[in-house]
């Protein structure tokens, strides 16, 4: 029973890691908490949703919804957020438009998502069972979709991780966010350079989308308790840390799955906003936050 | 067309306040130029228009007879134009190895970024034992080099430095001021040294520019500069 639990723990984890590290990418370098990310990544898995319906392959329609998670966030950064920032650039305007804005984004996502598909509850299917495995006559609640998650769910962190770590592009992306002035006149093109940590959170958001719809049901708001998991996440990471946020979704999924084994599902939420204000009274910066505010 | 760098009728505002008023010089290739001034005489703000971060209000800069004006600071850096800004411009959450090849990063010709990186830590060997130390760890003498020797990377034609001895001990100035002359010799480097440190400036220089409120004040050789009484108890402080 406790293994069963865990696993489920690491899979739900798993996918509030993806968005948390979405809004840690767009945090680190734009200092904008992106509540449009919950829109973008639901958009992106309708369009995966269609492509897998007109395929009747899942498997085609993962990467490509991934795709377009890229594009989508590229696009919201090139239309919206540097426009914006570039009009609201001092005062205290400029600290909270971009946030604001973004709400205003994911509305117009979601509304503009209902008016294409309807608020009808569609099924997204993947090959692989939701039924969970068996070992002789006991079956446990994790599935080969759930095992799906988790294994693309750390292949993504991992592919992100090495380019953070180990290529220009991330070196570029760390230099981007920590110092953009320095960064900009060692030569580096800081606002490209945003433009693909967009992306890549788009693309992260899609993931968990698309991998974590075939297990329940695709909606204009699917995606939203997702987020908010994957934001207090980020907030228990750090919001500055790539590891932190992994962490702090793990934390969250796992914590979230013993609740509602042993305690119940109707505390899940309540405790999840405790952790999250346990962690903002006795540590603000979250357990892998700077000390410093580099903005300052 | 001129070359080097040309600056004509050049006039910046820092925030309300006009901080450079209609300055003109210029500085041939190969030389190496020092602009004292105290706090407050625009000497900063004229290198950060120079380099792309503030735009001017009007006048005209060029190196090389082309003009530098509207570009950002990363296409000035394509252009040779690099500036090591004020405070040890370095990013110290990264390695000392990572600072350095930030330099590099835009080039395409990686095998002269890794020989610009050898001559860099031999100008500065303190950096060579300190690679996968995060720059944080540095002393700010060491970042000052790091900041420098990043700055190299790019294989720059024209260096504009603004303040490396600010908050450093003399000793260390003394070391730094050594090196930046030493780009000059060997490299041929044209050299923009920004500094409130007149002595130290002076010293390596082959001209100095005096600016005070955003005016040129005067300019000419050290030696000219010194000689004159009056511009010793005013600007130079000794």
């Amino acid at each position: 029973m406790f293994i069963d639990t865990l696993l489920i723990g690491i899979s739900s984890g798993a996918i509030y890691s993806l968005m948390a590290l979405a809004l840690v990418l767009v945090w680190r370098s734009t200092r904008v908490v992106n509540f449009a990310q919950s829109g973008q990544a639901v958009l992106s898995t309708y369009i995966g949703y269609e492509i897998s319906v007109s395929t009747h392959n899942y498997w085609i329609s993962l990467p490509l919804a991934i795709l377009v998670g890229a594009i989508l966030g590229s696009l919201v950064d090139l239309l919206f957020m540097r426009l914006l920032m570039g009009r609201a650039n001092s005062g205290p305007i400029a600290e909270i438009a971009p946030v604001i804005a973004t709400l205003g984004l994911l509305g117009l996502i979601q509304s503009f998502v209902g008016l294409i598909w309807g608020n009808a509850f569609l099924h997204y299917a993947s090959p692989l069972s939701g039924k969970g495995f068996s070992f002789g006559t006991h079956t446990i609640p994790f599935s080969p979709q759930n095992l799906f998650i988790v294994v693309a769910s750390a292949v993504v962190l991992a592919i992100f991780g090495a380019i953070f770590k180990y290529t220009d592009l991330g070196l570029a992306l760390r230099a981007s966010s920590f110092q953009p002035e320095i960064a900009q006149l060692a030569g580096v093109r800081v606002s490209r350079v945003r433009n693909i940590g967009w992306a890549f959170a788009g693309s992260a958001g899609a993931v968990a989308g698309a991998v974590i719809t075939p297990t329940s049901t695709l909606s204009p708001n699917s995606l939203d308790l997702l987020f908010v998991s994957g934001f207090i996440a980020a907030v228990i990471g750090g919001l500055d840390s790539l590891v932190g946020a992994v962490i702090g979704g793990l934390v969250l999924g796992v914590g979230f799955a013993f609740i509602l084994q042993y305690i119940g599902g109707s505390v899940t939420f309540l405790v999840g906003f405790i952790i999250l204000m346990a962690v903002l009274l006795a540590r603000p910066r979250g357990i892998f936050g700077h000390k410093v505010n580099r903005r300052a | 067309m001129k070359s080097g760098l040309e600056v004509q009728d050049f006039s910046v505002d820092y925030g309300a306040i006009r901080a450079i008023r209609d300055l003109s010089f210029h500085i041939v290739p190969g030389e190496l130029v020092a602009v004292i001034g105290s706090n407050g005489s625009g000497k900063s703000t004229l290198i950060r228009a120079l380099s792309g971060l503030i735009a001017p209000k009007q006048g005209s800069a060029s190196w090389n007879g082309i003009s530098i004006l509207g570009k950002k600071p990363e296409d000035l850096v394509r252009q040779g134009i690099v500036h090591v800004s004020e405070g040890k411009s370095v990013i110290p959450e990264l390695t000392v190895s990572e600072n350095l090849a930030l330099g590099g990063l835009w080039r395409k010709d990686k095998l002269d970024v890794a020989i610009a990186t050898q001559e860099s830590l031999a100008i500065f060997p303190v950096l060579a034992s300190r690679l996968n130390q995060r720059a944080d760890s540095l002393s700010g003498g060491e970042r000052q080099m790091l900041a420098i020797a990043r700055a190299l990377i790019s294989r720059p034609q024209l260096l504009l430095l603004d303040e490396p001895s600010l908050g450093l001990a003399p000793l260390i100035i003394e070391q730094i001021f050594v090196a930046i002359s030493h780009l000059q010799n060997q490299f041929g480097l044209t050299v923009l040294l920004v500094e409130q440190n007149a002595v130290s400036a002076l010293k390596i220089a082959d001209r100095g520019l005096i600016l005070n409120l955003g005016e040129l004040v005067k300019a000419g050789t050290p030696a000219d500069l010194i000689a004159d009484p009056e511009l010793r108890t005013a600007y130079l402080g000794f």
